[in-house]
């Protein structure tokens, strides 16, 4: 049954893809149709510049590995790169502008994707938080020289083996990893097309286009290479895990419902479906379809954003990856995967809230209570962030859970806050370095307020504003989100959300206390001075957490405005 | 659009924190000179709102307003406006941040030369008056968003000035001076942030039920009827707030960050601490609290005053107990703390005017005897007690306004703290005399506690230690020689003073008990 109706995905004319599987005569007349009659799929381009841009770039730059020299690919790729991501962000901001955010949402592609409120300002956010952090992947002064080249944070050749003559050789010669360029603009892509993507298919793709980059890039690290192997394998096989679970979700959905579009399945769950076939008529009152195929689904979306019990993967890998490969990720991904999750919830599943909304009640207490905890026994500055993101994924899934306007709104503006706080933060840890590279023990930053106090806060503030504390950016996030937690009748979640910033609060105090009130040890690290490149990132780190934190009014506007899905 | 003067008043100290932060290393000094100076021109806005204040019968509540608006998406306005009751705190902090400044002139010199990024000095300097401009502002806040975000954001340079510049003097303990320093630091900082955390989830909870955060929008829809709020909501919601005043003020059993915190920090951070950051949440009970939830201070009420009564009567028994003389002045100020609040939930006249008197004589009286204790432990280099003895022979211009600042603490009759201390054991009396018997017990156990702590450091054979000790400078004595006048002034003709709290005080008590007399009695004539 399932190749006919793949089949008839592509003999829509005209016609969405979700009418298409149904109401094209059935699977019987779409089989028969001779193969000749296929129409051309219409494509709004316009409508999906961004995403096009990206990836257009992105192929490029697999070119420019191939043709260009050596010596001039770093330009060339950071040059493309940076041209690719501004001019996509223009791409959105135009498009917002013609107001396909607010009035003039739609679909484009045949269905494929929603060009709305949510998906236009999600996908800024994350093509700004890309810009950004390619900044940090550029960086090259803050690795000592190797035999007279500058390097960055990235394996000299990532096909040798760690250790190995061709390694050594690779080192020599002045090899550098400038594919990481492209990676992260297929990365990018994917997470463009992730929040936006309006059907399960599109959803799944979307998720490995942008996972697989990460994947190879988590693997990349310059320093510690097994252990940025050995994270890049976690994560690959968790990764593979959680898409097989996304997988078999949607596979079960389109049993249930007889179509992957999200609209369409949504038709089916809230009952109102019209023109119902004997096949659907047989399928959708089977609610265990629907139940085992959204938690199937929900699953694969939690993992990535890293909610518990779907974390494990998280402090491994935040760990072992290049630290400005762990700051993309933190925060793009983050935004990227509470887009899908958030359109799922709010546009396919609405129906089925009082099943899903006890589920993850318990998913964002768990989350907010245990990434607190856990972080206050890290000795690893990295993993501390990572345990912390952990607990602000709970925090982002109070605002979720309200399932009102106001709870699209204030995640949106969570996620643009905390993505920039994320990137500038990680970007602070890429300077504070010893003989092996990053310092990143807890113990080496002891002090680090008297050695360098302007590095030590800068980082102050993004702890600061991480623990939630007014006048940045994080409280505006919290006191969003938690008001729109709130006013949908999650009471108990903001009391308990409450609490467990009290408890993070604790660790991120630590950290001040390290780097403020201890003795500096005297074979402790020392501060890089970067280059313009990681201080445009930090920079804008600190400018965007105190813009947010001081005038907020402006962004929270943007975010209320690019409230609502399209179906 | 009129002058905004209340705003002036925060902005002034605020621009000072940042152009003192921003003198190079070489010139601390002028970084000194530099807060100095705009602490004064800070005071001289303050005195200009004083007189601006309208203390007439027909005057409005709230006056000197200013609106604006500001993150409208969660209701909030930029709102000041100054009653009574936040003139004369607002005078006090003013008054009080020069003595401080002054009086810390050399606390924060570098130790290490050499290190020329380190600019321990400006930071100091900066951070006091960062402190100062968020404790008016939070005076002036009609909008329960705004102070809540300075409640909070306060913490942060408070928290600095404590562990970034401890007290290097001997306190009798062994650990190491920077492991105590740091954990009276984060003390301070959890226990606040935590009392603030709750206070959070209270203030979004009153967001659900009222809409708006406004002070007046909310005393207004309360009048006619529209805001309605079901008696538990009212409760929980108090809690939330009183929680986070309390944790603050501090109210015993939350009380035990302050000896920590006032024992580590240098002496002008100390009295920074507990005379004026403190007086941030005896001011929000009466502001916050009672205004927003009178029916739930009023349910509160009995509980609220035995913690009152337990805090009077074991601060000022720890008091006595104490070895170190800063921890000493910190279990004496827990025990006034205990007199402030219980005069504030008397819900008498006499018993509100008394606390809120009491906050401005407290915070003077403890600045000049912790500020003398300062210059007393610099001088020795130890906290104890036991390690002084007879130095009103080698010092006695020191032990004179030691003994001045002792007798102040005691509340004797003729400095400002008696009239207080009076008003609020008569205006809790009145309606609960049980509990203002009780209470007076404290005054019994602060004389104990004031005049051993003179008898044993002042008094008796000369120790060695102390036999060259230097008397009082004239940096010292500038600091000392106005508070000491100011007690006494006040002490004598506490008039200007009522006449500005009184008022704002029948405000505040009419929101509990509507527009009737409140008062059981007529009103005693204690003024």
């Amino acid at each position: 049954m399932s190749a006919t109706a793949v089949h008839s995905l592509w003999t829509t004319d005209g016609l969405s893809a979700s009418d298409g599987l149904w109401a094209h005569g059935g699977l019987w007349a779409a089989a028969a149709e001779p193969v000749a009659k296929i129409d051309s799929p219409q494509i709004e381009y316009s409508l999906i510049a961004p995403t096009l841009i990206v990836i257009g770039a992105a192929v490029l730059g697999i070119l420019v590995e191939a043709f260009v020299p050596r010596r001039s690919r770093y330009y060339v790729q950071l040059f493309l790169s940076v041209v690719a991501l501004v001019s996509a962000f223009a791409a959105v901001v135009a498009l917002a502008a013609d107001g396909r955010g607010t009035t003039e949402s739609g679909i484009a592609a045949m269905g494929a994707l929603a060009v709305d409120g949510p998906a236009l300002f999600l996908q800024g956010t994350i093509l700004l938080a890309g810009l950004v952090s390619v900044f940090t992947f550029a960086e090259r002064r803050l690795d000592p020289e190797a035999h007279g080249n500058r390097v960055d944070s990235f394996a000299a050749q990532a096909a040798s083996v760690p250790g190995s003559e061709s390694e050594q050789a690779a080192v020599k010669a002045g090899f550098t990893t400038t594919e990481v360029f492209p990676l992260a603009l297929f990365a990018i892509g994917g997470m463009l097309v992730f929040p936006a993507a309006n059907d399960l298919l599109t959803l799944f793709i979307a998720l490995e286009v942008f996972s697989l980059p990460l994947y190879l890039l988590c693997a990349l690290a310059r320093r510690k290479r097994l252990m940025s192997q050995e994270a890049a394998v976690k994560y690959f096989l968790l990764g593979a895990f959680s898409s097989a679970f996304l997988l078999f979700g949607i596979a079960l959905l389109y049993g249930y419902a007889g179509t992957v579009s999200y609209a369409g399945i949504a038709d089916v769950v809230d009952g109102t479906v019209q023109n119902v076939t004997p096949a659907l008529a047989g399928t959708m009152g089977n609610d265990a379809l629907l139940l085992v195929g959204a938690a199937l689904i929900l699953m694969g979306l939690l993992f990535k954003v890293g909610a518990v019990p779907f974390h494990m993967w998280t402090p491994d890998v935040y760990q072992g990856a290049p630290t400005p490969v762990t700051g993309f990720m933190a925060a793009a991904t983050k935004v990227a995967a509470f887009g899908a999750l958030l359109r799922l919830l709010y546009v396919v599943l609405p129906g089925l809230r009082w099943d899903w909304r006890p589920v993850m009640w318990g998913v964002a207490i768990v989350t907010m209570l245990l990434g607190a905890i856990v972080a206050i026994t890290q000795t690893d500055i990295k993993r501390l962030l990572a345990y912390s993101s952990i607990a602000h994924a709970g925090f982002i899934l109070a605002g979720v859970i309200a399932t009102t306007p106001d709870g699209i709104s204030s995640v949106l503006f969570y996620l643009l806050a905390y993505s920039f706080v994320t990137i500038g933060a990680f970007a602070v840890v890429t300077l504070v370095r010893d003989a092996g590279g990053e310092a990143t023990h807890l113990s080496k930053w002891a002090g680090l307020g008297r050695r360098s106090p302007l590095v030590a806060a800068v980082f102050a503030v993004f702890l600061l504003a991480f623990a939630g504390i007014p006048l940045t950016s994080g409280f505006a996030g919290k006191f969003a989100v938690f008001k729109a937690a709130a006013e949908g009748g999650a009471g108990a979640l903001v009391v308990v959300g409450v609490i467990s910033s009290a408890i993070a609060a604790f660790f991120y105090i630590r950290v001040i206390v390290l780097m403020f009130f201890s003795e500096p040890k005297p074979e402790g690290p020392t501060v890089a001075v970067p280059s313009p490149l990681t201080m445009t990132a930090i920079g804008v780190g600190v400018a965007v957490t105190l813009v947010l934190g001081l005038a907020p009014q402006y962004f929270l506007d943007l975010a209320n405005q690019a409230g609502v899905f399209v179906r | 659009m009129s002058f905004p003067l209340l705003t002036a008043t925060a902005v002034v100290p605020a621009v000072g924190a940042i152009a003192t932060a921003a003198v190079p290393a070489a010139k601390r000094t002028a970084a000194k000179w530099l807060a100095l100076f705009f602490s004064l021109a800070t005071l001289a806005l303050a005195a200009v709102v004083a007189v601006r204040f309208n203390t007439g019968s027909g005057a409005d509540r709230y006056q000197l307003t200013e609106s604006h608006s500001w993150i409208a998406d969660f209701g909030v306005r930029y709102e000041l406006g100054v009653d009574g009751i936040g003139v004369a705190l607002i005078g006090l902090t003013a008054l009080l941040i020069p003595f401080i400044i002054v009086a810390g002139w050399h606390d924060a010199d570098p130790q290490e030369t050499g290190n020329t990024r380190w600019r321990p000095t400006q930071g100091f300097f900066a951070l006091i008056l960062m402190v100062e401009a968020m404790v008016i502002l939070s005076f002036e806040a009609t909008d329960v968003f705004l102070f809540y975000i300075l409640f909070e954001a306060m913490l942060i340079p408070m928290y600095f000035l404590i562990g970034g510049f401890g007290d290097r003097a001997h306190s009798g303990s062994d650990q190491n001076a920077a492991a105590q320093r740091s954990y009276a630091a984060v003390k301070f900082l959890l226990y606040n942030l935590v009392g603030g955390l709750i206070m959070l989830a209270a203030v979004i909870g009153l967001y659900v039920v009222a809409g708006t955060f406004s002070l007046t929008e909310i005393a207004e829809m309360r009048a006619s009827g529209e805001l309605n709020m079901a008696t538990n909501t009212e409760r929980l919601l108090f809690l939330g707030f009183f929680f986070a005043f309390a944790v603050k003020a501090p109210l015993w059993p939350l009380h035990t960050w302050l000896p920590n915190a006032m024992g580590e920090a240098t002496a002008p951070v100390a009295v920074l601490i507990t005379a004026v950051v403190d007086k941030v949440g005896t001011f929000a009970m009466l502001r916050f609290c009672l205004g927003l939830f009178p029916g739930a201070s009023e349910w509160a009420t009995p509980v609220i005053l035995v913690l009152a009564l337990v805090s009077i009567v074991y601060g000022a028994l720890l008091a006595v107990g104490q070895r170190d003389i800063k921890r000493l002045v910190a279990y004496a100020s827990i025990s006034h703390f205990g007199f402030i609040i219980m005069g504030i939930f008397a819900m008498t006249t006499q018993g509100q005017s008394g606390a809120t008197l009491y906050m401005v004589n407290h915070g003077i009286s403890t600045a000049a005897l912790m500020l003398v204790a300062g210059f007393l432990i610099s001088r020795r280099g130890s906290r104890l007690i036991a390690d002084y003895g007879g130095v009103q022979k080698a010092a006695p211009i020191l032990a004179g306004t030691f003994l001045i600042g002792s007798l102040a603490t005691l509340s004797l009759p003729g400095l400002a703290p008696f009239v207080s201390e009076f008003l609020v054991l008569v205006g809790t009396f009145a309606r609960y005399p049980v509990i203002g018997i009780i209470a007076t017990f404290g005054i019994v156990l602060g004389a104990l506690y004031s005049l051993v702590l003179y008898q044993r450091t002042m008094t008796g054979p000369v120790k060695v230690e102390t036999a060259k000790m230097p008397d009082l400078k004239l940096r010292e004595l500038l600091v000392v020689g106005p508070l000491i006048v100011l007690l006494v002034f006040l002490g004598v003709y506490p008039k200007p003073l009522t006449d500005v709290v009184d008022p704002a005080v029948g405000h505040t008590l009419s929101d509990v008990y509507g527009d009737e007399n409140p008062d059981p009695e007529p009103e005693v004539a204690a003024k």
